[in-house]
Parts: C-alpha cells; structure tokens; sequence
C-alpha cells in the first residue's frame, strides 16, 4: 500500500507526467477520431429520418455530446481542484487550468448547436429552455474560471483561487439547475426536448454514444496536450526542462 | 466584547464616518427603478409584470457595487493580515464582515423596496411579499459575493471580474426571490418560494464564509 | 522556541533565499539584517504562517506550523509592514478595535496608558489620518504594551521614529526578553540593542 502511495505521488511530480501524457495524448487524438468518424457516419447517414423533425434534427449527434461533456468536464475541474487542496499538488491545479479552454469549448458548441437546432425547429435562435439556460449559466462560469486565473499573476494563487472557484461552481451547479427548471416550468417556456415526440431508434442512440466517446476522448487528448505546455512554462527553470527544449 | 462584534462595530463606525458608500448603493437602486420606466413607457399594465424581475435585478446590481470594498481596504492597510491572526477562526470574522456589509447595502436596499413599487403600481401584499424577498435575498446576496471578493483581491481588473463570478451565482437567488413576488402577484402562494431562498440562505450563511476565509488566505499568500 | 530549517522562498519564478535555518529561544532578540529585495518580510511572512515555505519547515514550540496542534496564533503579536490601521478611527478606537479583534481585548484605560507611554497621550483621540507617519506607527506600536502574547514578529518597527521614540521601542522590546518573551525584527537601519541580539544576514 505505502508503495502504491509512493508511486501515486511520483507521478503528480510534473517532471514525471510528462512524458506520461506525451505518449498518451496521440493515443487519445487518434481514438476520438475513430469513434467520431464512425458516430458522424451513424448519425449523419445511417440514423433514419424523425418523423417529426425531419433532417434538421441531426444535429443533436454534436448538441447532445457536447452538453454532456460541458457538465463532465466542469465535474472533472472540480476534482483535481479538490485532489489539489488535499495532496498540495502542483499538477492538480495544472489540470484544472488545461481542462477549463475545452471545457468552456464545448459548452459554446452546445450553445451554437442549440440554436442551429432550435432555429428550422422553432424559429428563432434561441429559446429559454432550462437546459439551454443552464448551459448559458455554465459557459459563464468556464469564463469566470478562465477570466480569473488569467488574471492572477502568480501561478501557485491562481491555481488555488481558480481551483476553489470550480469547487464553489460545482456545488451551485445543481442548485442553479434547479432553479432554472423552476423559473422555466413556472413561466412555461418552450422545452428543446431530444426524445419528446418520437422514440429514439437504436441507432440514433449508439450514434449519440459514439459522439459521446469520442468527445471524451478528445478531452482527454486536449488535457493532456495543454498541460504539457502548462509543465514547460511553470517548470522552465528546472534543469530537465532546459534539456528537453534544447 | 466578542472578535464578531468588534469587527462589526468597527465596520460599522468606518460606514458612518464615512457616509457616501452606504447611500451610492440606494442611490443606484432608486436610478435603475427610474430608469426601467422611461425606457419602457409608462403602461401600468406593464409595469406591473416587470416591476418584481426590475427590482431584484436593480437589488443585485446595487448590492454587487458596494461588494468589492468589501475586503480591499482591509487587505490595503494591513488588517485583513491582523484578522487572519486572530485568535477568533477567520470564518467568524467574515461572517461580522458581511453582516456588516448587509447592514449597510442590503437592508436599505430591501427597506427602500415599497417605495420603489409605489413607481411600478404594485398593491400592498405584492409590496410585502418584495419586501421579505429582499429581507431573505439580500443576505443570500452578500455572503455569495463576499466569496467573489475575497477571490478577486488585489487582481487586476478586479471589479469587472467579481460582477463575472458572481452574477452566475446569483440566479438562483434571483429566480426564487422575484419568482415569490410574482407568485403573489397572480394570486397563487408564494410561501414556497420564501421557504427555498431561507433554505439558501442557511447554507451560504454556513459554508460562505468558510470558503471566503479560505479564499482571503489565498490572497495573503 | 521558534525554530527555523532550511527554508526557501520562491516569488514568481527564482528563488529569494534558500537553506535558512536558525533557532529562537525564550528571552532571545534576533535582528534579520539585509539589504531591500532580499527577502526578509517575506521569511517574516512565512514565520507568521500566512505563506508556506518553499521548502524546509518551521516549528513553534515543536509543533509544525499548519498543523492543528500548533498554537502560533495564540502565542504571535505580529506587526506587518502596513500598519492595519483605520484612519477615520482615531488612536484609542484604533488600538482598542484591534485588540478585540484578535481575541485579546483590552480596557480602554489600558489603551490609554499604553498610547500614553508612547507620547500619544494628547493625540488618543484625534483621527489618525491626522497623525503624522512616526505618530502613526508608534499607535501601531502601542499594541506591544497592551498585548501578552511571547513571540513578537515586527516588521521594520523603527521606521520613521525619532532618536527617542527608537529608544522607547528598544527598552519595550528589552523588557520584553526579560519577562522571557522572543522578539524577531526586521530591519535595515542599525539598531543599537547594548549587545543583547544576535544578528542573522539574509542574502549574499
């Protein structure tokens, strides 16, 4: 157990995730890829026509994912902002700050996505659906993250007030939910449902999983990319960095 | 006399010699209420249905200007430091602070409130129901943004930053509080929504300012 | 007994100081000596426990700084650079606020005696933005008469004080080291202390 433990902290050491996540990043890139490809082909091509909704509807395969990821990737900041205030670690709050660009990524692909839907559907570019809103809601606290520890000189500051920040953020996520729901049931808004209407075939299912993998995947490759830089760049005056750049 | 209380007393006395923070807040609530109508027209109609979302808007908005003096003196001329060597746990000094803070921007805020939805044509009970929504939210408002201040300490751009922050933090307040006064206003029952907004406000009475405490000894790092 | 090993402060991207270790028993002065930038409110600061140390770790009475057992926040009276005081408050509202928001409130005829010993008797009660910056700090400063706790952290305590009030400061800090207090200052002007306190240089 004491060994696991040793090994469990060499690895946070930023000199040892590195190469870790170098030889791991390709892996993921070229595993979204795949699933993405296939799920595309599913979704786009195979996935029969909704009754209801006709071809527009097919956009779902990239809204549905995104949405998805946005709140996962939101939940995954918080959990290396709570590692990183329990273990001290540098590398958590590494994490945390190479996690929150894609994360606040999807969430604008979820938006747009929302709109592009929600336009030949409903007519306008936007409707105040709770779900909708609460993405509206999450994009703006990806943008006080980001905002934040951009602002913040001093890394190891930054890293913290960042990380306690996605930690209160994650708390309220449900609560703002709720309340949305609340404001959205109590004023009837319209409600941008997947399902309402028409039964999901199968396929239109595995094509959403597949998209669903493949986003995670992607992530996973995208976290793993930025942190590496993020590495270099706080790290730059240790000697090893000085003989990986040169 | 008790840590709490000093530090209450202290910001208290600083408020009144030094009176202009306390009325910028309700002056800027009493423009924005004024403003709604010219930019709308006058339509009673109308006026009625904006006037719960206008003033617990307008409430917020005002709360949040007074929120980034909120630390940013104390952290300037050393005390904040002295605080966070009190034998006193810090959370209990925060929690003097931000009732402090309440006293001096929230309450006037929510007390001013019936004046306010005199303008929009608002009857009695309405006015009753704003007003305890305000009471119970004003508050909630305060402990959500003393986090955000403690945050934004000392950082560049830091005013725009903390309205950032804050504002997403703010909605369920905001749905619950002006959701109460609309309920009243189409005649159905609005104790539910009074109900979950105290439910918040314990909560964010209790972990707030445990998590300013930690975020203001982040910025004295 | 406080003791310092091997501590190391890092300020955005080098290093401040490194490997500074050094003990600190009841009744004992030390004086950190060193030029501007080189570190010595930040090591204060680390002392105090509002920042950890890089590397290397400090311990009062034994017990780690940090830690739950470790009770420097009962046993610390620290004066920081800036002053924490409020200026619309005047010298006796001042020192009396800050005495009870550390915990440790005093009497206001206490305050007054002790703004009395340090020539501010006459001044207790006018604001203090209309104090000069030696008048000013000298209320600061008053808190060390009032206050009981044995390790007193100062940070540049004799900062615009005249030959006398120099001296003042001096005898409470003696006296203190008498009653079996530690005192550690931080200060680039000589200080004559009659030989009674050691000397630590940081920096080259």
């Amino acid at each position: 157990m004491e060994q696991l433990r040793i090994r469990w902290f060499q690895w946070a050491a930023p000199q040892s995730f590195y190469p870790i996540a170098g030889r791991w990043w390709p892996f993921f890139a070229a595993l979204a890829a795949g699933l993405a490809l296939v799920g595309l082909y599913l979704g786009f091509f195979v996935a029969p026509t909704d009754f209801q909704q006709g071809e527009g509807y097919r956009i779902i395969f990239v809204h549905v994912p995104a949405s998805w990821m946005s709140m996962v990737i939101y939940l995954a900041m918080a959990f290396w902002a709570f590692l990183g205030f329990t273990f001290n670690t540098r590398l958590s709050g590494m994490m945390t700050q190479a996690l929150a660009p894609t994360g606040a990524m999807f969430t604008f692909l979820s938006l747009w996505t929302g709109a592009l839907w929600g336009k030949p559907m409903w007519g306008t570019w936007w409707v105040w659906d709770a779900r909708l809103t609460s993405e509206l809601i999450l994009f703006f606290l990806y943008m006080g993250y980001i905002a934040l520890t951009s602002a913040i000189d001093d890394p190891r500051r930054a890293d913290r007030a960042g990380g306690l920040l996605a930690l209160v953020g994650a708390v309220n996520v449900p609560i703002i939910y709720f309340s949305v729901k609340w404001w959205n049931t109590l004023h009837q808004g319209a409600s941008v449902s997947v399902t309402k209407g028409s039964s999901m075939a199968q396929t239109m299912l595995w094509a959403m999983l597949l998209m669903a993998l493949a986003f995670w995947a992607y992530s996973i490759a995208m976290a793993l990319y930025r942190v590496r830089s993020i590495i270099l760049q706080r790290e730059r005056h240790a000697r090893w960095v000085q003989e990986v750049v040169a | 006399m008790s840590a709490f209380m000093a530090v209450l007393q202290r910001d208290l006395r600083l408020a009144l010699r030094r009176k202009s923070e306390v009325l910028t807040a309700v002056f800027f609530f009493v423009v924005v209420a004024t403003l709604f109508p010219l930019a709308i027209g006058p339509e009673p109609e109308t006026l009625r249905k904006i006037a719960p979302g206008i003033l617990w808007v307008g409430a917020m908005l005002a709360s949040l200007l007074s929120l980034g003096r909120l630390f940013a003196p104390d952290y300037q001329d050393g005390s904040l430091e002295q605080m966070a060597l009190s034998q006193a746990p810090l959370p209990v000094l925060v929690a003097a602070k931000v009732t402090a803070h309440w006293l001096l921007s929230g309450l006037p805020l929510a007390l001013l409130s019936p004046l306010l939805a005199v303008q929009f044509g608002l009857d009695g009970p309405t006015m009753g129901v704003l007003l305890l929504s305000l009471l119970l939210g004003t508050p909630l408002l305060s402990c959500i943004g003393a986090v955000g201040a403690a945050l934004t300490l000392g950082v560049r751009g830091g005013e725009v930053l903390l309205s950032l922050l804050v504002l997403p933090l703010y909605i369920p307040a905001l749905v619950f509080g002006s959701g109460a006064v609309e309920a009243q206003q189409s005649g159905l029952a609005y104790s539910a929504h009074l109900s979950i907004l105290m439910a918040m406000l314990l909560m964010a009475g209790f972990f707030g300012p445990w998590a300013c405490a930690v975020a203001l000894r982040i910025a004295l790092e | 007994m406080l003791s310092a090993s091997h501590i190391s402060c890092v300020r955005a991207d080098y290093t401040l100081f490194s490997g500074v270790s050094f003990d600190l028993a009841p009744g004992e002065c030390l004086h950190l000596e060193g030029g501007n930038g080189v570190g010595k409110t930040s090591l204060l600061r680390i002392l105090a426990g509002f920042a950890p140390a890089a590397q290397g770790e400090v311990r009062w009475q034994g017990q780690l700084l940090g830690s739950s057992a470790c009770r420097l926040a009962q046993d610390l009276l620290y004066l920081g650079h800036q002053l924490a005081l409020k200026e619309e408050l005047n010298a006796l509202e001042n020192l009396q606020a800050g005495a009870a928001i550390a915990g440790t409130p005093v009497m206001r005829e206490a305050a007054l005696a002790a703004l009395q010993q340090l020539g501010l008797g006459s001044r207790a009660t006018l604001p203090v933005r209309v104090l000069s910056q030696g008048q000013k700090r000298r209320v600061a400063l008053a808190r060390l008469v009032v206050q009981t706790q044995p390790l007193w952290l100062l940070d540049e305590p004799f900062v615009a004080l005249d030959g006398p009030a120099q001296q003042l400061v001096v005898s409470l800090m003696q006296a203190h080291l008498a009653r079996g207090g530690m005192v550690l200052f931080t200060s680039h002007q000589p200080v004559d202390f009659a030989g009674r306190s050691r000397s630590y240089r940081l920096g080259a």
